[in-house]
């Protein structure tokens, strides 16, 4: 940052990795003074210790209507806080509210100082979500070739199969029921349980 | 061909209309092709609304108001056409305070009057002990419940900014905040207080028809420009709403009505506890004390599904009154229009909820009778806030 003071900004949010990856990403962009609440209990006595120009936080948390609050007038803000909607620009709001994050400021903050910041955000919550996905997808493929390996097992005992006899029996039923052979297996698993 | 349609709602029992509707077919029928999204916080949902991810919602009455008069918020103009619930909700105070009110209580525990001049009594104790102020904890800045508890307090002589903390609490940790010290007392709706009950956490101390007779609660929410766009379509929703409150409202059906909410999608909480709120039977204590009311829970019976434009009237008041926006006769009448019996009769002619006994009737307790035509004269009758 030049001549203007980077502004303070608190992110809220449960996930450390994103709210890591998001801090992160400030940080290089030259934002200092980056500050991570995970923890919801006494949200706004810490929010309002803190003092921060803008704030963060996930739309899947449940406290973001704890922020709403702010913008009521009373005596424990020392500065009012908007939501920071630009009606303008009805795009950018769009695109936070896809990528999963919502930004507060406080009031009088000039629209240019707070632009590149939320779209930071906005690439880093996509940057997430794809990641998570990826995790999400790696996992499930490994969980599906733990179940086709146990029910693979099973054939060969049952049947007196080899093991590359058994993969092709589910590969063909499968097939044959129009099927994932993940869900062949899952069935064989099912109903060995099923006749123990 | 059918209409896809993304609605969102919060996990609460008043979401009923909507649940049923998609859950049993009848919007189906209707030719609507309902995706119902779960969401956790009133900020989302409005928002959403408001960008138009969702085409309707189950939203707090108050927000449709505050969202098309531009309060606190993006100005988004909204239509409710539909009533999705009146009443519904409770006051739960901690075990320690439930004592400290019943040891100052002089009349009637049920008497909203007496619980609230006991209360004061409690807050000038406390205050002349030098202890922290007590807590209460409502769902949202624009809430019935936020109206609900300060009309109650400050009836009974309690000023809700300066003598009590009030805060926001999103209602799936009210029963925690309660159990562990953190809130005193809160206003939530079905199920939330009976959650806590069941914990031990708190004792219910008044449902919120103790306070007001009628209360509009939920609205079904679509924006005004989306409503312009599809009057068919919104006709169609509206009809399978109404046909869905109709079924809750048999009480043959409560159990299967019970049943479909207590999927995980849904409001995800045991058949049992939904079908004590839509009993209109709760446990009120941590003893096993029950309490009864007719009036407690209103969802598509009698005069509960038509808007009543005197309603949003009151709430706007409310808004007033608590200083959350100027008095203006324009930003009025915007209010008023948010409620729509015109949409509502277009969707079911002739075919729908009688209007209430008398327009305004939201029976309140205390004060003066609401008159929507004289709105600065009904709020110059209120001692609290004291005017400075």
């Amino acid at each position: 940052m030049t001549a203007e003071q980077s502004p303070k900004i608190v992110i809220v949010d449960e996930s450390p990795i994103r709210a890591a990856i998001l801090r992160e990403g400030l940080e290089e962009a030259g934002y200092t003074g980056v500050v991570h609440l995970s923890e919801m209990q006494s949200l706004l006595a810490r929010i309002y210790a803190l003092d921060p120009d803008i704030i963060l936080i996930d739309l899947e948390n449940p406290s973001r209507d704890i922020l709403e609050q702010m913008f009521q007038v009373s005596r424990a803000v020392r500065r009012p806080i908007a939501m920071f909607v630009d009606q303008s620009d009805a795009a950018s709001i769009q695109a936070s509210v896809d990528a999963g994050v919502s930004a507060y400021i406080v009031d009088g903050l000039k629209k240019e100082r707070i632009k590149p910041i939320l779209d930071l955000c906005v690439s880093r919550f996509n940057a997430f979500a794809k990641l998570q996905d990826e995790l999400d997808r790696t996992k499930s493929a490994l969980e599906e070739r733990k179940v086709i390996d146990r029910a693979k097992g099973i054939l060969m005992k049952v049947k007196g199969l080899t093991e590359e006899e058994a993969y092709v029996l589910m590969r063909s039923t499968a097939m044959r029921e129009k099927k994932k052979i993940g869900e062949i297996a899952q069935s064989i698993l099912t109903a060995s349980e099923l006749l123990k | 061909m059918t209409t896809p349609l993304h609605i969102g709602f919060i996990p609460l029992v008043d979401a009923a209309a909507l649940i049923v509707a998609a859950d049993k077919g009848f919007t189906a029928a209707e030719g609507l092709d309902v995706t119902l999204v779960r969401e956790v916080s009133w900020s989302n949902v409005r928002d959403k609304l408001n960008i138009g991810l969702f085409d309707a919602a189950h939203l707090l009455a108050p927000v449709a108001i505050a969202s098309s008069l531009g309060i606190g918020h993006v100005k988004v103009p909204i239509a409710a056409p539909f009533s999705l619930g009146i009443n519904g909700n409770a006051i739960t105070v901690s075990p320690t305070l439930h004592a400290a009110i019943m040891a100052e209580l002089e009349g009637d525990r049920f008497d909203p009057m007496a619980t609230a001049l006991a209360l004061a009594r409690v807050v000038a104790a406390r205050r002349k002990h030098g202890a922290e102020p007590l807590t209460f904890a409502m769902t949202f800045p624009f809430s019935t419940h936020n109206y609900q508890l300060r009309f109650w307090m400050a009836a009974g002589g309690v000023d809700p900014d300066e003598d009590v903390r009030l805060v926001v609490l999103p209602p799936p940790f009210m029963a925690d905040s309660l159990a562990n010290g953190q809130v005193d007392a809160f206003c939530v709706g079905a199920p939330w207080n009976s959650i806590a009950v069941d914990r031990g956490a708190g004792h219910i101390l008044h449902f919120v028809s103790d306070i007001l007779v009628h209360a509009a609660e939920k609205v079904l929410a679509v924006r005004q420009s989306w409503a312009d766009r599809h009057p068919q379509v919104l006709n169609g929703l509206v009809r399978a709403v109404a046909r869905a409150a109709d079924f809750i409202a048999q009480p043959e059906n409560r159990a299967e009505v019970a049943q479909l909410l207590a999927h995980p999608d849904r409001v995800g909480v045991d058949a049992e506890i939904v079908q004590r709120t839509l009993d209109g039977r709760l446990r009120i204590s941590p003893d096993g004390t029950m309490r009864e009311s007719s009036r407690y829970l209103l969802l598509g019976k009698k005069q509960a599904t038509r808007p009543d434009p005197a309603q949003a009237a009151w709430l706007y008041a409310q808004m007033v009154r608590w200083r959350q926006t100027p008095y203006s006769a324009a930003a009025l009448e915007t209010a008023t229009a948010v409620f729509r019996p015109d949409l509502y009769e277009a969707a079911l002619g002739g075919g729908g909820g009688a209007a209430v006994e008398a327009s305004g009737a939201v029976g309140a307790f205390a004060g003066p009778a609401f008159d929507p035509a004289n709105i600065a004269g009904y709020l110059a009758d209120f001692d609290i806030p004291r005017r400075v």
